[in-house]
């Protein structure tokens, strides 16, 4: 006869910290924790071995002294003489002004080139396999590359826009694409040109809340407000009206060949472009995936449905399989913007001043402060990076599927 | 019968009428083209569209390739050849073979070596790629690192022969202790590989022949396309494994694990593979105990590792998340502890939804391994911009240089993402 028994409690021995569960994730976890210190302990030295070998040490000083070197496309104010802090603040807005440029431009090619893969035109379906699968395959890189020589070797030296019989002329008289970068008219604010901009914000803020108006009144009532002529009328008229009344505020101001080159208006330098147009298409492809998978993601009995409550196609469009499909692209697009930022570093490439040309480049070679330098510029990505990670997060949790 | 029958209707057919084809327009070509090409009067402009975007490519880019220059010893020489005329230079492919696939410092009598490395590794890779050949391959697959190290690098034999007998110790010892706990058989292999690597350094020099057999290479001296993939390759081997435990790091209930998993793993993912590059190039060797002058080689195979293993991990917990939780509990309830639930039911599985993720991972670090020209390495883009198109010959031949780069990258980046394609299929064992 057998009898059941609790198992004999026994004291603790030290095996039982490998062998007991209760003890073993204990156990594993301080090996680990002083694995982790060790090593912590152990690259710090070697650190510090180092550094005082070299007669280095960790300072932030060279932040503040002047920089010394000029950056040919700013948005504030810089020279020369500034610190190497304002030459990183330059920097800084430079990577987020063509990462901001790129995500709108890639957007716009990875919808067309996504929407036109699922075309049912046979022709357009395999260009756009090709676009995607040509982009995709090759580095970034060599595209940067292959921009920036077609900007700076193929196009026209401002001076062939000159003389008697020009080989180049410029586009309406208004855009210039020159070796040097693309000039096109710059505005100019004159007096009372911030009432034009206010009425314009309005405008489209009045737009915004027509449009909100209208939909509420759907479906309160079931009456249907005209949309699109009372949105453009709201969106052009006043504005055009206050431009008219305030005298033309609001100038432009043309590039002219004076010289060996053009004055006036405004210059978009060729790296920025290259970076810009590089990267955009680059993405683009890959963005166009995601559009594509996002759209067949949506079951074919979402639309015949949606027909069957006979809603018209576009309706059905924008009502069901579009709010659907973005809860798809969403997410992988915001990734692809991340992607966008962080490919922006290789404009020290092509010679554009991003952080990690003014930062990581000409101030870590003048100074010679290589790990601050380095770490700054880690700081900087990580930032930005941790934001769009935030933001992508607030858009899953409002966007998950709500179930009860 | 039929003498009535004909008297009472005026005709009647005996034979069956001989099919005609269907309309034009319903079938064949026609058929295809109206309902490919021209369905609508908005699809038949955007054909035309495409027509002539096609058209403008060719146009731009047929007379240029077809004209090309094979034979000249320069740039001026190949314009005086093509007296005018559009054309492309492709003599600087033939004439700068050599740089752009081994850089411009190999010893250029030695370019087998990399050579039979390269073919020897179709042979190591076959027998992980295609699960159908015979699993004794895998024997050479093991042998295929330290062969090629030896083959690239050269120097003497005895290194790369201890690192291996140190690696079969490590392997005999864990299968030996293994059935005991898993944890245990690690250890024992990591003791027994130690050993053999200390006592075999010594060895090595004692036995090592003054003049090596295959002249030694340092690292500094390899370059171009094969600078590109010996990045790839090791790199994604190497961080495979590691980017699994992450993975699994990531996913414990350990917390201080957890912890440090997730702040690598995001923290790699934040910056960009530039900055760690540049982190490879000027900062590293600040960690490294002071003299032991690891080379820049290294140093990079480090923190694109770093960098791709964070991406993997990624990938692999979403396949490790992809998996019903039923399949945790089914491995707990046979009674399995962790390690055995991971490597016999949950990993097999999770690696299986990861292939495609990896995939790209992969194709994604293969094309960022050109980031290293930016740190005055010398691969394929760092050769073009560097050397060749500085020299006096061959400066302004931009775009066959930048076209063949592409062309080499597309072959071998197109060509894995068919081959994960292929094996995604081939795998696909459920809903037949």
């Amino acid at each position: 006869m057998t009898t059941l028994t609790d198992p004999p409690k026994e004291s603790f021995r030290p095996s039982m910290l490998l062998n007991d569960t209760r003890y073993r994730s204990i156990t594993f976890q301080v090996i680990a924790l002083l694995l982790l210190l060790g090593a912590i302990w152990y690259l710090g030295s070697n650190l510090a071995t180092n550094l005082r070998e070299a007669g280095l040490n960790i300072s932030f000083q060279f932040l503040g002294s002047p920089a010394g070197y000029d950056i040919n496309q700013t948005l504030i104010p810089y020279t020369s003489q500034s610190s190497n802090l304002q030459a990183a603040y330059v920097g800084a807005i430079n990577t987020l002004l063509v990462a901001f440029l790129a995500c709108i431009t890639a957007t716009i090619f990875g919808v067309l080139a996504g929407v036109l893969r699922l075309s049912n035109n046979w022709l357009v379906r395999k260009l756009m396999a090709v676009y995607v699968e040509i982009f995709r395959n090759i580095p970034v890189l060599i595209w940067i590359l292959i921009i920036y020589t077609i900007m700076t070797v193929t196009m026209p030296a401002p001076n062939a826009f000159r003389g008697e019989t020009p080989t180049s002329s410029m586009f309406m008289d208004a855009v210039a694409i020159t070796n040097r970068g693309v000039y096109i008219p710059a505005p100019v604010w004159g007096e009372g040109s911030m009432v034009v901009v206010a009425t314009f914000i309005l405008s489209v803020i009045g737009v915004i809340a027509y449009r909100r108006y209208a939909t509420n009144l759907l479906y309160a009532t079931g009456r249907l407000l005209p949309m699109l002529w009372p949105s453009v009328a709201i969106f052009f008229v006043p504005t055009i009206l206050v431009f008219l009344i305030m005298g033309s505020p609001i100038g432009l101001d043309y590039p002219a060949l004076k010289g060996f080159n053009f004055q006036g208006g405004l210059q978009i330098g060729a790296p920025l472009i290259a970076l810009w147009f590089a990267l955009s298409i680059y993405t683009g492809a890959f963005i166009a995936e995601n559009v594509r998978a996002g759209i067949q993601a949506v079951s074919k009995g979402q639309t015949e449905a949606a027909a069957a409550l006979g809603l018209r196609p576009r309706r059905v469009m924008s009502l069901v399989v579009l709010p659907q499909a973005l809860r798809v692209i969403i997410p992988p697009l915001i990734s692809q913007y991340l992607n966008i930022t962080k490919n922006s570093s290789l404009a020290i490439l092509v010679g554009y001043a991003d952080i990690t040309a003014t930062l990581g480049g000409i101030t870590l070679n003048q100074t010679g402060r290589a790990i601050e330098c380095v770490l700054l510029l880690m700081a900087f990505y990580l930032t930005i990076s941790l934001l769009i990670s935030a933001v992508m997060n607030v858009y899953n949790n409002a966007t998950k599927l709500k179930e009860r | 019968m039929s003498d009535t029958h004909a008297e009472s209707v005026a005709f009647v057919r005996e034979t069956a009428v001989p099919p005609a084809p269907p309309p034009m327009n319903a079938s064949g070509p026609v058929k295809w083209m109206r309902e490919n090409l021209f369905p609508t009067w908005a699809n038949a402009l955007l054909t035309v569209a495409a027509l002539y975007v096609i058209y403008l490519i060719l146009a731009a880019t047929l007379p240029w390739m077809l004209n090309g220059v094979w034979s000249a010893s320069s740039l001026r020489e190949c314009r005086e050849i093509l007296d005018g005329s559009t054309g492309a230079c492709f003599s600087v492919l033939a004439e700068r073979w050599n740089q752009l696939l081994f850089g411009f410092k190999y010893p250029s009598d030695q370019y087998w070596r990399p050579t039979l490395a390269l073919v020897l590794l179709f042979l190591a890779a076959a027998p992980v790629l295609f699960i159908d050949l015979p699993r004794k391959l895998l024997i050479f697959t093991g042998i295929y690192p330290f062969l090629a190290f030896w083959l690239i690098w050269g120097g003497p034999i005895w290194n790369p022969i201890f690192a291996l007998l140190g690696v079969i110790a490590a392997y005999v010892a864990y299968s030996r202790v293994v059935h005991r706990s898993f944890a245990l058989g690690v250890l024992a292999g990591l003791i027994a590989a130690v050993v053999v690597w200390t006592l075999g350094g010594p060895i090595g020099d004692m036995l090592s022949a003054p003049k090596p057999l295959l002249e030694a290479v340092p690292s500094r001296d390899l370059g171009g396309f094969m600078l590109n993939m010996m990045l790839g390759i090791t790199c994604v081997s190497l961080s495979v494994p590691i980017g699994i435990a992450l993975a699994l790091g990531r996913q414990s209930h350990l917390p201080i694990v957890k912890m440090v998993c997730v702040v690598f793993i995001e923290f790699v993912r934040g910056v960009p593979l530039i900055t760690l590059l540049f982190v490879a190039n000027v900062m590293l060797a600040y960690f490294f105990p002071p003299g032991s002058g690891v080379d820049l080689f290294i140093r990079v195979v480090i923190m694109i590792t770093m960098f791709s293993s964070a991406y993997i991990a990624e990938v692999i917990r979403g396949g490790l998340a992809a998996l019903p939780k039923g399949q945790y509990e089914a491995a707990n309830s046979l009674g399995l502890d962790y390690s055995q639930a991971m490597r016999l039911i949950i990993l097999p599985q999770a690696l299986k939804i990861s292939i495609p993720g990896i995939v790209n991972i992969a194709v994604g670090l293969f094309k960022d391994t050109t980031l290293v020209s930016v740190i005055s390495m010398f691969d394929i883009i760092g050769m073009i911009r560097g050397p060749i198109l500085a020299s006096t010959d061959w400066a302004g031949v931009y775009w066959e240089l930048f076209m063949f780069a592409s062309l080499l990258f597309f072959v071998v980046c197109y060509g894995i993402s068919q081959y994960s394609q292929w094996l995604e299929r081939r795998l696909a064992t459920d809903h037949r």
